[in-house]
């Protein structure tokens, strides 16, 4: 497996939506390294006949009845809003110039 | 006489005897922490006010002859994963600072419904990612034990609670070890019950397959009786079991083994375990062959893979859960100068909100989940889940539950591994296959390594939904280790006390 680069780590940051100064580029390009050497050892013993397990419940379609029930007034679920206008949540532009 | 030293039964049974209140129980709990935590740093919130009113409401019920839950007036902590309406809630998290959610959890309603008095929020490992609450933004939570070592996470700051007498019971969460490890850490009991088992509805989602919620207690029988007020189906959680709660309260008070067959896993004794830790364990087997049970050895030649499955696994879930902290509808938000557009504010608030640990392990994960690099990492993950479970299946045809030590040494000195996330991830290595396959386990207390007079925790596992079976394992070896010792382990702690 090819190693880490600084700019990989830069790109997962960019992808992850998480700015990360020069100095933690470096360092991060160097742990993850490290901990993928680690766990990289999965792959001794993932051979083609074994099925993944993705949760340990094997469910699906978890239905309940469609009813209307109390929840949060508009003012509670804006609450933690760290910004709001005319009930409603009020975000940075998302589409450059207006 | 009733104290901040009784254990939660005892306190349950003196209010119901009306021998006190639970104002009086809650106050003595409110001034211990008062007294102690700022050595313990075990709390991030203390709810003074809205405790003592809860305390009133259960001892004005109490007055007018209302039947009342069995734990009704017994003073709690909760850790600060768990929502918890009009109280500030923020995982550790510089990301949640100030947040105050408009909703309880259901296990912080179902508390409040069965009149448990919440103290207040305990600290804990950023996102719960953490085996030391290290991590945590708030601060670093002590040993009751020695205030230079960590007390385990990262349900670190309950488990010291607990410990340190400033409440009888609490709430953690456990995704890897995060309740077992902190509770051998310290000499208390914890639970992982059942996945399932215990609603995740309004728990802060770290590792959405493998988080639960559940109870630590200083006893066998106080986590029961915690563990039976917090279990049961919500429909408001899509993977909560639809089947009845284990009947665990009458489990711890069984006290009898005979018959029962208790494999020890192989792969999980011996070396890469500190020796005072082997001899803690292997006394506790000896004394469970005298109550009657027989031992089996079991191999599980697979779980020397899971925790770099669980490495894998958990960021992955984690950089996908945590996508959520975005800065538009609630917690943190910086940089919004009005120039900024919002895939900027949104860089620039998770940059300044989470924790390097957090970061590694977003990092990590979006790495381990990417085109090209999925199947390698993520893919062969999931297939040692597989294996994983399959090693329990097979050892469960032979055994009724499986023990082994719940962590490899006592525990470590705050800073020993933080610079070193590989050995900070191994403290975890016994803990992590119970989560991968998604039963129980109980971490017991067994006693005291002789190098360094810190405790030892047993871990009990049984399979999905027979949490029971652990509770009945722990109950009867707690009662041989009591008559062996003469006094619980915890009353010989230092007194961190210092208002006498």
């Amino acid at each position: 497996m090819a190693a880490i680069s600084r700019d990989d780590v830069a790109h997962l940051a960019k992808l992850a939506r998480v700015e990360m100064t020069p100095d933690e580029l470096d360092h991060m390009a160097v742990e993850l390294e490290q901990i993928l050497g680690a766990v990289k050892r999965v792959q001794e013993v993932a051979t083609a006949d074994i099925p993944p397990t993705s949760h340990p419940l094997s469910m699906s379609n978890i239905f309940r009845d469609d009813v209307v029930k109390p929840s949060l007034t508009n003012e509670e679920a804006l609450s933690g809003a760290p910004a709001k206008a005319e009930d409603r949540f009020k975000v940075p532009q998302i589409l450059g110039e207006e | 006489m009733t104290n901040i030293h009784s254990t939660a039964a005892e306190m349950a049974s003196a209010l119901s005897k009306k021998e006190i209140t639970s104002v009086e129980l809650t106050k003595a709990h409110l001034d211990r922490i008062a007294d102690v935590d700022g050595k313990l740093h075990a709390f991030l919130y203390v709810d003074s006010e809205g405790a003592l009113v809860q305390a009133a409401e259960v001892d004005a019920k109490r007055a007018k002859g209302e039947s009342l839950s069995p734990l009704a007036g017994v003073p709690i902590a909760v850790k600060d994963i768990l929502a918890q309406k009009g109280i500030p809630t923020t995982a550790g998290s510089k990301i949640l600072e100030g947040w105050r959610p408009p909703y309880d959890s259901t296990v912080v309603a179902k508390l409040k419904a069965a009149g448990v008095v919440i103290l207040g929020k305990t600290n804990m490992d950023e996102f719960a990612m953490g085996s030391s609450t290290e991590n945590s933004a708030y601060g670093t939570t002590q040993n009751p034990w020695d205030l230079t070592r960590t007390p385990g996470g990262s349900s670190g700051g309950s488990a010291a609670a607990v410990a340190g007498f400033e409440a009888p019971l609490a709430i953690g969460t456990d995704t890897g070890g995060s309740i077992r490890q902190p509770a051998a850490l310290t000499g208390i009991v914890g639970v992982k019950p059942t996945y399932g088992g215990v609603s995740r509805y309004g728990v802060i989602a770290y590792s959405s397959s493998l988080d639960q919620v559940g109870p630590f207690g200083r006893t066998v029988l106080d986590t029961a009786l915690l563990h039976e007020v917090i279990a049961g189906h919500d429909e408001r959680d899509s993977t909560s079991i639809n089947s009845p709660v284990p009947q665990v309260v009458a489990a711890a008070k069984r006290l009898d083994v005979k018959g029962m067959k208790i494999g020890v896993i192989k792969e999980l004794s011996g070396s890469g375990f500190q020796a005072g830790v082997s001899a803690r364990i292997n006394e506790s087997i000896e004394l469970l062959v005298a109550a009657g049970a027989e031992i089996v050895e079991v191999s599980c030649p697979n779980f020397e893979y899971a925790l770099a499955a669980y490495y894998l696994i958990a960021p992955s879930e984690a950089s996908s859960n945590l996508a959520r902290f975005d800065s538009m509808r609630y917690g943190l938000r910086v940089g919004d100068d009005g120039t900024k557009g919002a895939e900027e504010v949104m860089s620039a608030t998770r940059e300044a909100g989470f924790g390097k640990e957090v970061k590694r392990r977003i990092i990590l994960g979006t790495y381990a989940l990417s085109s090209g690099y999925y199947d390698a990492y993520y893919g062969s993950a999931q297939k040692v889940r597989t294996l994983v479970k399959r090693d329990f299946e097979n050892a469960f045809t032979k055994a009724d539950v499986l023990i082994s030590p719940v962590t490899p040494t006592t525990a470590f000195k705050i800073g020993e591994k933080s610079n070193d996330p590989v050995a900070m991830y191994l403290s975890d290595i016994a803990t992590i296959p119970v989560n991968m396959a998604g039963i129980g386990g109980m971490s017991l207390p067994v006693g005291l390594a002789e190098e360094d007079g810190l405790p030892v925790g047993l871990q009990i596992m049984a399979p999905l939904m027979q949490d029971d079976r652990f509770y009945r394992v722990g109950g009867t070896l707690e009662a041989a280790l009591l008559s062996k010792w003469g006094k619980p382990i915890l009353s010989t702690a230092p007194d961190l006390a210092v208002k006498k």
